[in-house]
């Protein structure tokens, strides 16, 4: 199966600052693709650069190619938001807007224009049930999204990053703000995910990456030092950075 | 002068202060308190006053005048007809006009500077913006009475001195605070809002009139009523421009292009001529009190907009 997303010679800078170095990498079809690395490695920067969301950062610039179904994003003409559209994100803090919990899961359909008003509402029980949160909320879709808690405020979020039916969905340490209980709920959802989505996620947890990920990346300083199968990764790496980071040598 | 490894590796035993001391401090704690609780309590005390004092100075005139003719649509106080109703329809004209044309214009500047502007321009324009704040009243008055009204006349009005340049001087004096105070509350609203709507697919508009907006309605909503507050408050840059008629104004389309007079106006223009403890005297501070009611009408739906919205709440304001 071809890759979804196939990254080639990929640079990018902050201002002078030369974050991303010499990417090559395939991210596979319907996986779950992690991204490990220390601090201000280039990982979350780097996922970023999927949806092009570090264009709202002034001064930054992107060298290379990044191929979404054999498409370059960087490409002149891309429509950034329709880009946006296939190329959903989760942040690390739970960002639900200040509105309803309905208008939170609907204000993507609203603003791209798929739904009408009558099939609106089953694609926010949709979205709500296929993010495992449809239990908590079916009889509170009209409160305010503050009112939940940080796990299912988590899970709200990305109910509203798929109810545009994305189809590839980044998360950025999507559960460093949750506690354990929540985080689990939030990993068991990523694994029902993959099936339908291809899933990045950037993690601090390498228990984390170990558990969910089929696939895994270690940044270091900006480049990519291993990428591959995440068992053979965490049994036996070929890197002795990666090594080095993943028995908590160094980080 | 060094202190050795071993010395600074013992941390001195924590001792409990003796009695007195801890009493002493026991003390000062309640007196900030106290002082505290007494700067939060007079602020209320002395408005308090102020609408007990405005009330006693116009007890005569509510007493002694008849409430119809109160409501009356003849201010003659020569011979003796009170009739509030030019004066609060020449305030509300100019009022509404001011902010119909502030409104919109300093809400657009704000989303400007706030949202779509590069930082360094709003480095500059910001500061600028909050200095035509301290513009004195009267030098706007000089600007309506010089510049603005000879351009009113060429709209057709028999005279230069109109409600509409009374509304444009306010709307430029109201403009400030309502970019300066809507701007602050949209630069309040997390980058994380945005962010969130923006990796939807949502364009930068529809993020602004989607997301951030109603995210800082509340400061919106303060700003607009601070910028009411200060155009139906102001008094001399209005009372040089609007011509001064105590005329209820004749609706239509030249609703705007007549002369016509404020409370606030009235206030100042006849205080100084008065006798007091007269009928007219305390007729003027009735005025007074009916623009107090006003402005705290205003703020009372100030205060409900605020509640009713779903953003972050915070009771009380204004």
């Amino acid at each position: 199966m071809s890759p979804k997303i196939e990254i080639r010679g990929f640079n990018f800078f902050y201002r002078d600052f030369h974050a991303l170095i010499d990417l090559d990498l395939l991210i596979p079809r319907n996986q779950i693709t992690a991204l490990i690395g220390p601090s201000g490695c280039g990982k979350s920067t780097f996922l970023r650069c999927l949806n092009r969301m570090n264009d709202t950062i002034a001064g930054t610039r992107a060298d290379g190619r990044i191929l979404l179904d054999g498409d370059d994003i960087y490409a002149p003409d891309v429509d950034v938001t329709g880009l946006r559209q296939r190329v959903g994100m989760v942040f690390q803090r739970p960002n639900p807007f200040p509105q309803s919990i309905y208008d939170n899961v609907a204000f993507g359909p609203r603003v791209l224009g798929l739904a009408s008003a009558r099939s609106l509402d089953g694609i926010v029980e949709e979205s709500l049930r296929g993010a495992a949160v449809w239990d908590d909320v079916k009889h509170r879709l009209h409160d305010p999204a503050q009112a939940l808690n940080p796990g299912q405020q988590q899970r709200l979020c990305i109910a509203r990053a798929i109810a545009v039916k994305p189809e590839v969905i980044l998360m950025d340490e999507p559960c460093s703000a949750l506690d354990p209980v929540a985080t689990l709920r939030v990993e068991d959802l990523m694994q029902s995910l993959a099936s339908d989505y291809t899933i990045v996620i950037v993690t601090h947890n390498m228990q984390q990456a170990a558990r969910v990920s089929h696939q895994t990346g270690f940044f270091w300083l900006g480049r990519l030092v291993e990428f591959g199968p995440t068992g053979a990764l965490f049994r036996a790496p070929r890197d002795p950075l990666t090594e080095a980071y993943i028995t908590g040598r160094r980080g | 002068m060094t202190a050795t490894p071993a010395e600074s590796a013992v941390p001195p035993e924590p001792t409990a202060p003796p009695r007195a001391a801890r009493s002493s401090r026991l003390l000062a704690e309640r007196v900030i308190e106290a002082a505290i609780a007494l700067a939060g309590v007079s602020t209320v005390v002395i408005v308090a006053l102020i609408f007990l004092f405005l009330l006693r100075e116009s007890t005569a005139a509510f007493l002694d005048v008849p409430l119809r003719q109160l409501m009356g649509t003849r201010w003659y106080p020569i011979e003796g007809l009170f009739g509030f109703l030019p004066l609060i329809a020449g305030s509300l004209v100019v009022t509404i006009g001011a902010v119909v044309i502030a409104v919109p214009l300093g809400l657009i500047t704000a989303i400007y500077l706030g949202e779509i502007a590069p930082p360094s321009q709003r480095e500059v324009l910001k500061p600028i913006i909050e200095v035509l704040a301290g513009i004195p009243s009267i030098v706007l008055g000089f600007v309506g009475w010089v510049a603005l009204a000879p351009l009113v006349q060429q709209l057709g009005a028999t005279t230069g001195l109109t409600a509409l340049t009374g509304s444009l001087i306010l709307a430029y004096m109201a403009l400030p605070t309502i970019i300066s105070i809507s701007e602050d509350a949209l630069y309040a609203v997390p980058k994380a809002y945005r962010d969130g709507a923006l990796a939807i697919g949502a364009t930068q508009w529809q993020t602004i009139w989607r997301v951030v907006l109603p995210a800082a309605r509340s400061g919106i909503v303060i700003a607009v009523m601070l910028g009411i507050g200060r155009a139906i408050g102001e008094t001399m840059a209005v009372m040089m421009v609007t011509g001064n008629a105590a005329n209820i104004p004749a609706l239509g389309p030249g609703l705007f292009l007549q002369p016509v007079r404020t409370m606030t106006a009235t206030i100042a223009a006849e205080m100084g001529e008065v006798q007091r403890g007269s009928l007219h005297y305390s007729t003027l501070f009735a005025i007074g009190v009916v623009l107090f009611v006003i402005t705290f009408g205003i703020n009372y739906v100030a205060g409900r907009l605020i509640g009713a919205s779903g953003g972050p709440r915070r009771r009380g304001q204004l």
